[in-house]
């Protein structure tokens, strides 16, 4: 025996889920300051699109995107089980390509800021 | 001491006779401190003589008298009749085959609590007229673990259990863990390659009522998830050639 391949996707799913944890709180309290214009100073899109410019930037926003999206796509196979739908194959191929291309989207838009 | 009237619905399957598990009726006078299990044993000792179920302690410590209560899994010896209704339903333990009324049959969990080699497994020669030395904090790190009784209500109420028999469940992994954790062990590589393998611990989808059951606080649902980033650690390092964590 050996250890199964479901840790890699596992692997990803905790990655992921420890990281959305720090960053999705945040997130909401920017919308919110945003919502309310409140723009943090260094959030202004001009700041913003510098940062996602550079390559440090890139790479930031690129795990971020990469860990929340397989998180959400292991986490929606798990829920799904949890509903009763048991064609946990099906289901694991399907969430895991929409995350595949959603990685691939990610890595894509981001190279092509500039 | 005041006594009440408890209704007692016990299923009853003798597999010899009976086609299908029914259930019996037996009005109890329980005293107010009485647990469950006295009242078992009241049935059994004054009522009905044929009434087959396990016990052995009577004070949490044998983890025999494991069964369902008014659909919940815990030891009777342990549930107490004032905290109950008038009415109360007494099932086998969920997920297991009924061996005779409130018997099961516990030869899966048996085979897998040996599978997951819950010794110490070292890889060199015993020191030399001497033990294995820990510290407190060393042993602290999994005395938790080591509460368990096999009781094994984390079984009758894991969900992933009942869907999936050859899924390892809660205890037997709990208990590996308790190895793994263990200073003087040097299994845990080895341990992983079978609790990490398809059945194991990413079958377990942390839903956490295996932790809320159990009547020892063992909380093995944490254990479980601690193996899952132990083994997701020990995929990359076998793939990569790193040698494993034998500590």
């Amino acid at each position: 025996m050996a250890i199964a391949k479901k840790a890699i996707v596992w692997g990803l799913f905790a990655a992921g889920g420890t990281l959305t944890s720090f960053i999705l709180p945040a997130l909401i309290g920017l919308f919110l300051l945003v919502a309310t214009g409140n723009v943090p100073e260094n959030l202004q899109f001009e700041q913003f699109h510098a940062f996602a410019a550079s390559w440090l930037g890139k790479a930031c926003l690129f795990v971020v995107l990469f860990l929340s999206v397989w998180h959400a796509a292991h986490r929606l196979r798990v829920v799904v089980h949890d509903f009763g739908i048991r064609k946990d194959a099906l289901v694991a191929n399907a969430v895991y390509t929409v995350a595949a291309v959603g990685t691939v989207l990610a890595a894509f838009y981001l190279l092509a800021i500039s | 001491m005041g006594t009440r009237q408890l209704e007692l619905e016990v299923m009853r399957y003798d597999p010899e006779k009976d086609e299908a598990p029914h259930f019996q009726t037996y009005s109890v006078p329980c005293n107010e401190d009485w647990v469950i299990l006295d009242a078992i044993n009241y049935v059994k000792d004054n009522i009905d003589t044929t009434l087959a179920y396990r016990w052995s302690c009577h004070m949490m410590v044998c983890g025999s008298c494991g069964m369902m209560v008014n659909g919940e899994p815990v030891l009777t010896c342990k549930t107490f009749v004032r905290d109950l209704p008038d009415k109360v339903r007494i099932e086998p333990l969920e997920n297991f085959p009924i061996e005779r009324d409130l018997v099961v049959v516990l030869d899966d969990v048996m085979q897998k609590l040996h599978q997951v080699q819950p010794y110490i497994v070292r890889k060199d020669d015993p020191p030399e007229d001497a033990e294995y030395k820990q510290t407190r904090g060393q042993l602290m790190k999994f005395k938790q673990l080591t509460m368990c009784i096999n009781c094994m209500c984390c079984y009758a109420a894991c969900p992933q259990y009942g869907l999936n028999k050859d899924f390892i469940g809660p205890a037997a992994l709990a208990l590996a863990h308790r190895y793994n954790l263990d200073n003087r062990d040097q299994g845990k590589s080895d341990r992983l390659d079978i609790l990490a393998d398809h059945n194991g611990v990413w079958e377990c989808s942390f839903v956490g009522a295996c932790s809320e059951v159990c009547p020892k606080h063992v909380d093995p649902a944490a254990a479980i998830q601690q193996m899952k980033v132990d083994g997701a650690v020990e995929f990359w390092k076998q793939r990569l050639g790193i040698p494993g964590d034998k500590s």
